[in-house]
């Protein structure tokens, strides 16, 4: 089953499969397409924040991810990294910048 | 000047989900696996290394680096660096012995740049796995995976990088091997790279807006052959690739980087310069970065420069 994940305000979109989490779905070959770099691609593991997204519409699943890019509060309003995500419907998006740049979790975490 | 400190001896590294990352490390880097501990740690090494373990995987909510561990000749030499940290002012801990299991005493002190190290002069030696100290064979039939031989370096990002490249050389007698220098920013290092040993790094600093980022943990293969069968495996097992296989300008050594499952970036790689006591700092002019880099590409990488956890 294929979903289609669009960008806020860009206009532009790609399929992604239920099995594909957005940023295989956006790498996806098609004839004739150019390859998308919509989303900034980083570390593919929930780990490095790059690919901080908000999910405006749409069902998904997401895997565990890195909770210094993503508060339980921002998780819960949607703030997801393309990564770690698996559509479960139509999505809409737009991107975020990394959690660090906005400052909100500069503390090391303790030992 | 040296002063006792010996090599790197342990990286401890968070990871998302324990059993994924044993699976990276142990089963596709070749690490050898040496056991958990109480709170869930795992333990492992490289089948070369004669001590009990080098890398630590600790669960938590966020990937990254919580120290890393530099082995002394001694105890005298521990306590005595040990004071020179506390002059120096730095906050220091005693870590009580066995809280790695296996290891003793360990002294903890914090960095300019917000990264923990420690210092220890006793741990577990198991010596070399899979083959006798006697007569030793070449290696080990049943390594798996890419047969990594030794957690070799860390590359830590941080700000104050001219303070922890002060500290690990004045404190503790490391040797700054190589440099990356921006001429037109009034001299400003972008990148230090020190030695404690005759290797090109044993551990490696790049100025970064942030405290205490982690951007990988390297581990030593033995030919260039074996890089490039590390390449394979990545695209068998579907690891993320991040770049390589390739040579980097800065130390010369034949590498190839990836993300372990909760992406802290790994390292493998072989050859590379060597550092002597009398060797003069080789200097990279910041403008030639991208063959300071990747020596053969020579373009700036986005995700190497600024991908970290």
């Amino acid at each position: 089953m294929k979903f289609s994940v669009s960008l806020g305000d860009e206009g532009s979109s790609f399929h992604c499969g239920e099995q594909q989490n957005l940023l295989e779905g956006m790498q996806t070959f098609q004839v004739g397409v150019p390859l998308l770099k919509l989303i900034p691609v980083g570390c593919r593991g929930g780990g490095c924040g790059v690919c901080r997204i908000r999910i405006l519409s749409g069902e998904f699943e997401t895997k565990k991810m890195s909770r210094k890019h993503v508060s339980d509060q921002e998780q819960a309003e949607g703030v997801a990294l393309a990564c770690r995500v698996y559509p479960r419907s139509d999505l809409c998006i737009e991107l975020l910048s990394s959690a660090e740049n906005d400052n909100n979790h500069s503390e090391r975490e303790s030992l | 000047m040296r002063k006792g400190v010996m090599r790197p001896g342990h990286v401890q590294i968070r990871v998302m989900d324990i059993e994924e990352a044993v699976i990276h490390y142990r089963d596709r880097l070749g690490l050898i696996d040496v056991g958990r501990d109480a709170q869930g740690r795992a333990y492992l090494k490289g089948w070369t290394e004669v001590d009990r373990f080098s890398v630590v995987l600790r669960e938590a909510d966020e990937p990254g680096m919580d120290f890393m561990g530099f082995k002394v000749v001694s105890s005298e030499v521990l306590e005595q660096r040990k004071q020179d940290l506390l002059r120096y002012g730095c906050q220091v801990e005693v870590i009580p012995a066995g809280e790695l299991d296996g290891c003793g005493e360990r002294v903890r002190f914090d960095s300019p740049t917000g990264h923990y190290f420690e210092l220890y002069a006793e741990k577990e030696q198991t010596g070399k796995w899979g083959v006798s100290e006697n007569n030793p064979e070449a290696w080990p039939e049943d390594l798996k995976g890419m047969r990594a031989n030794r957690f070799d370096h860390c590359l830590l990002y941080g700000d104050d990088i001219d303070g922890t490249a002060e500290l690990l050389q004045s404190v503790l007698g490391f040797q700054v091997s190589e440099q990356v220098v921006d001429r037109e920013a009034g001299e400003l290092c972008v990148a230090s790279f020190l030695a404690c040993s005759m290797k090109a790094h044993d551990v490696a600093l790049v100025r970064y807006p942030a405290k205490g980022k982690f951007h990988h943990a390297s581990f030593y293969l033995d030919t260039w052959g074996d890089v490039l069968r590390a390449a394979d495996l990545i695209s068998m097992h579907d690891i993320a690739l991040d770049i390589g296989p390739t040579r980097h300008g800065l130390t010369h050594g034949q590498t190839i980087y990836f993300f372990d499952p909760s992406g802290n970036r790994n390292e493998v790689f072989t050859g590379g310069d060597y550092t002597y006591p009398d060797h003069p700092v080789v200097i990279w002019d910041a403008h030639q970065l991208g063959k300071a880099i990747f020596y053969h590409d020579r373009e700036l990488n986005e995700n190497f420069l600024n991908v970290v956890t």
